[in-house]
């Protein structure tokens, strides 16, 4: 920071249209992508993954909602049924949704966010992406292997007797820690020391504090379940006796340690979305973000209260009645700061100039959704109501508000709103808006029988079920039919906007003001060709758009001082 | 109106927590709804009043509202609080079983239920409780961790293995009432359903009665065996029929060939029958998991003999 206001003189950068070189074409063939350090192209390779592994999970679901038309068996076994739901829990929050937001989006625009020109760690980068697929073959191995059938929280005693593949399964999920823990510790280090000049905390878009506060989970949380696993294996396979009774240990012990990791872990996957919210409203409000800094703390608010509530997974699990009823107090909390978000986000909206483009669409729709699934949750931590509630379809239908209402919605807004920075591409935005409708539609009709049905006293994991339940079923398989037609328009037009000719995109077609609009579409190979310099937080929209544009000459001005690796020579390398 | 609503998304209310948690859950819903829609209209509202007009559009600085965000923290402060108390309240209740409560031990088994009741009678999947008045359940698991719920009475528990956990409830009425297992077991966890009979005191007193004459009468042994096939759950997992549901058939069973997953073969005589009964690790049938829970300990001899007749006699 210093370094700007000394002897370097900063102007402004215009940004050059339709640009013939960028990172898309800075390289060629298929070792220039496995082995970049460029945080974009990783970051595509995140989303490509991430995207297949959506499909599959995807399929899985399809496949459980079909077998659920019939009250008794319609086309698979019980034990069949069994692994597909654990299958599709498994791949949907490990393989998916946990990598989602940060991995993919967060990789490719944190850096830029920045003025960066790299994260603080590219070579630890890559090294992330690997382990996650070498995790992610250990999953596609005990598919092949057998199948697991426990579920995705793998409970002990049933995990540790089951014949299924739960150690190569557990291995698997195991190793993504490493790449969740490596990729977080990267991107709090990039936010504390790649700051552009002038980009103060105050000034670093809501997108930069929810993915900082995500990363402070997975560094923190992520160990823990490393632990529970390995004690898991080390019980199936040493005999060395932890939680099953039969060895003296306990199983509600288990619960205690995965719940430790997966009910913060359930804000790995939501926080992330709540910055691409912040990101989406503003912009097409064109207004300042109101409430900035309760924002960006709620986040690390959320981060914090979400280490310590969670026991509200195990209120009828045998754990002490003063345990339940803190676990049940705190977990009130936890709603507080989420509903400070939403307040915010439409008073952002007031008195600004909407424009109601596909990104805002889905974010407007994450509003509706998202709340939903936050006052069922508080249904969920009411303990008299959840004694009947836990393990119904209630909570299925609350986890699937949240997970996909929630989190898919704002990441079909991220994708919407960064595609055509990442791909110099536009989708067709009537046919985005036509699938996002039919997703909504879809989605409710899935998902909101199931509350019912829950609330009816209809239990989760259930592969066959009384007849009185049949109507609600059936409604849900329909509507997962139409969520299906929905993703695959989304995935056509999408694939379409690559192939087309006469579609580039300017390199800000929403008029926003944060950094990563302010270079080419699709972005340089080392993002900037200068370093930016920042004036204004990234929500002013009533400053002139050329003040955001600003910066020194020089490629690596902020960098050289800290140098962790010169983005520039890394980059050299490739 | 609301009370329409709910009898349609909530189950009978059949116990003395029902009303309870039903204010709970309907208070909760009618807040949010209202909360909803306030944000919906809000949404609708500024998505057309202050709809985009020109790229120009030049939209007000305003960052910050002290008095507005204290109120937004306040009020579902205070809503959530109220929300907790009144959880807590019933919640208590749930775990605090009167001195006078009518207590009935529950095993539970991969998958199904066994009751057994203080003058040892014994059932399964059939729970015969006094209605009016408490019934405590002190559960066990067999094997691995489920969880007793009785949507009409709102209450629900974990079944541990190697410790009790406890549940107690009041019926209303007399009545027929569905239990299901809500803790994911396995194979048959959908099928680990059973029914509670809530009977006027007088009646259950003679049930219970009859049942315990019947228990001690001298039985044929293959009728004993009959009974002991489906008080012992194997009717969960075997059929008579010759129809497969998570075990072999018993139908023809006896002297016929056996083919086991390490390739071996075996013709099914009584000391298989009763190896089978025992140690059903050993060998295990082709097409087939091993997931029979052992017998050994849980039933005598004699009772094993019975079943092995009961077996014979199907052919
Ligand atoms: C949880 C389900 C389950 C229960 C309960 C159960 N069994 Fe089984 N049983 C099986 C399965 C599965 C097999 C086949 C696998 C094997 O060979 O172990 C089997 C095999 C057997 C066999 C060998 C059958 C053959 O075709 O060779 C006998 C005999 C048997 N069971 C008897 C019983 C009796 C008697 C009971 C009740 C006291 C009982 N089982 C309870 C699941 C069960
Ligand atoms: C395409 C739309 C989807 C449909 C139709 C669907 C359907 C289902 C069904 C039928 C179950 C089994 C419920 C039970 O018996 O307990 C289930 C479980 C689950 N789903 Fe989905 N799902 C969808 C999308 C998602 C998404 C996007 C996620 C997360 C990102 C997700 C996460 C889960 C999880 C974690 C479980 C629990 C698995 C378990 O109990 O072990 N689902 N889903
Ligand atoms: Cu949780
Ligand atoms: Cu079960």
């Amino acid at each position: 920071m210093a370094a700007a206001s000394k002897d370097l003189k900063i102007r402004e950068f215009p940004v050059e249209e339709n640009p013939t070189e960028h990172y898309l074409n800075a390289g060629k063939g298929l070792k220039s992508w496995l082995f970049t350090v460029d945080h974009k192209r990783i970051g595509l390779m995140y989303l490509a993954s991430i995207i297949l592994f959506f499909f599959v999970g995807g399929m899985l679901a399809l496949a459980l909602r079909i077998e659920l038309w019939e009250p008794a068996r319609t086309f698979m076994d019980a034990d069949t049924y069994n692994r597909v739901f654990t299958l599709h829990g498994a791949i949907m929050v490990f393989l998916f949704i946990i990598p989602s937001i940060p991995a993919a989006l967060g990789n490719f625009f944190l850096p830029m966010m920045l003025g960066a020109k790299d994260v603080a760690f590219p070579r630890l980068n890559l090294l992330s992406f690997w382990i996650y697929s070498i995790g992610a073959l250990f999953t596609l191995y005990s598919i092949a292997y057998g199948g697991v059938d426990t579920g995705w929280t793998f409970y002990t005693p049933y995990s540790t007797s089951t014949g299924t593949a739960v150690i190569s399964m557990t291995l698997g999920v195991f190793i993504m820690g490493f790449s969740s823990i490596l990729t977080g510790i990267n991107f709090i280090v990039t936010i504390h020391k790649m700051r552009a000049p002038g980009q103060t905390w105050g000034k670093l878009p809501l997108f930069l504090w929810s993915l900082y506060a995500t990363s402070i989970i997975q560094v923190l949380a992520t160990p823990n379940l490393a632990i529970t696993f390995l004690l898991l294996i080390l019980e199936s396979t040493l005999g060395v006796g932890i939680f099953d009774p039969a060895l003296g240990g306990d199983p509600v012990l288990y619960q205690h340690f995965f719940w430790f990791y997966s009910h913060p872990a359930v804000y790995i996957m939501i926080v992330p979305a709540f910055g691409i919210i912040s990101e989406v409203i503003s912009t097409f409000s064109k207004k300042t973000i109101f409430g900035y800094w309760l924002i960006a703390l709620s986040s690390l608010a959320i981060a914090f209260i979400g280490f310590l509530v969670w026991g509200h997974h195990m209120f009828v699990s045998g754990q002490s009645e003063l345990s339940t009823v803190i676990f049940s107090f705190l977990t009130f909390f936890v709603g507080i700061p989420t509903g400070i978000k939403i307040l915010n986000w439409i008073a952002t909206m007031y008195k600004g100039s909407i424009d109601l483009k596909t990104p805002m669409i889905y974010a407007l729709m994450f509003l509706f959704l998202f709340s939903i699934g936050g006052f069922t949750g508080i249904m969920l931590g009411a303990l008299s109501v959840n004694v009947h509630l836990h393990d119904t379809y209630y909570v299925v239908a609350h986890f699937h508000y949240v997970m996909m209402g929630g989190t898919v919605f704002a990441f079909l807004a991220g994708i919407h709103y960064w595609w055509p920075k990442m791909t110099g591409k536009m989708y067709n935005e009537l046919w985005a808006k036509i699938a996002s409708v039919i997703l909504f539609i879809g989605f409710n009709v899935t998902f909101l029988p199931q509350f019912v049905m829950g609330s009816q006293g209809m239990p989760r994991r259930y592969y066959s079920y009384i007849e009185q339940f049949q109507t609600l079923h059936q409604t849900s398989t329909v509507g997962s039919w139409i969520l299906g037609v929905g993703f695959i328009i989304v995935g056509i037009y999408l694939a379409i906007s690559l192939f087309s000719k006469n579609n580039r995109a300017s390199s800000n077609p929403w008029g926003a003001r944060a950094l990563e609009w302010m270079t080419t579409s699709p972005p340089a190979h080392h993002n900037f060709n200068h370093t930016p310099v920042v004036l204004h937080n990234p929500y002013d929209f009533h400053k002139p758009i050329s003040e955001f544009r600003l910066g020194i000459d020089g490629s690596d001005g902020h960098h050289s001082s800290e140098d962790v690796s010169t983005p520039k020579e890394v980059g050299d390398k490739v | 109106m609301l009370e329409t609503i709910n009898r349609y998304i909530l189950p009978q209310v059949s116990s003395t927590f029902a009303a309870d948690v039903d204010a709970l859950f309907t208070f909760i819903n009618v807040t949010s709804v209202i909360i909803l829609l306030g944000i919906t209209v809000a949404i609708f509202y500024f998505s057309i009043k202050y709809r985009r007009k020109s790229e120009d559009d030049v939209t007000p600085v305003i960052r910050f509202n002290t008095m507005l965000e204290v109120t937004w923290i306040t009020i579902p402060l205070i809503l959530v609080l109220i929300v907790f108390a009144w959880g807590f309240r019933g919640y208590i209740d749930m775990r605090t079983p009167p001195g006078n409560a009518y207590e009935v031990y529950v095993t539970a088994n991969s998958f199904f239920w066994q009751f057994t009741y203080p003058n040892g009678v014994q059932t399964t999947d059939e729970l015969y409780v006094p209605a009016g008045r408490p019934v405590k359940l002190i559960m066990q698991s067999r094997d691995v961790i489920h969880s007793f719920f009785v949507p009409d009475f709102r209450i629900k528990q974990d079944v541990l293995p190697g410790r009790y956990t406890t549940l107690w409830f009041e019926t209303l009425t007399s009545g027929e009432h569905v239990i299901f297992c809500t803790e994911y077991c396995g194979t048959g966890h959908s099928a680990m359903d059973g029914m509670v009979y809530a009977l006027e005191p007088d009646e259950f007193n003679a049930w219970l009665n009859e049942q315990k004459e019947l228990s001690e009468r001298e039985l044929p042994l293959a009728e004993l065996g009959r009974n002991l096939y489906t008080s012992q759950g194997c009717a969960g997992c075997h059929s008579l029929d010759g129809s497969v549901v998570i075990g072999p058939t018993f139908q023809g069973l006896y002297g016929a060939e056996r083919q086991f997953t390490d390739g071996t073969s075996r013709v099914a005589d009584e000391e298989y029958l009763r190896e089978s009964i025992k140690y059903p690790g050993r060998v295990i049938n082709v097409g087939f998991n091993n997931i029979m829970p052992s017998y050994e300990g849980q039933l005598s001899d004699d009772q094993i003999t019975a079943i092995i007749e009961f077996i014979k006699e199907l052919e």
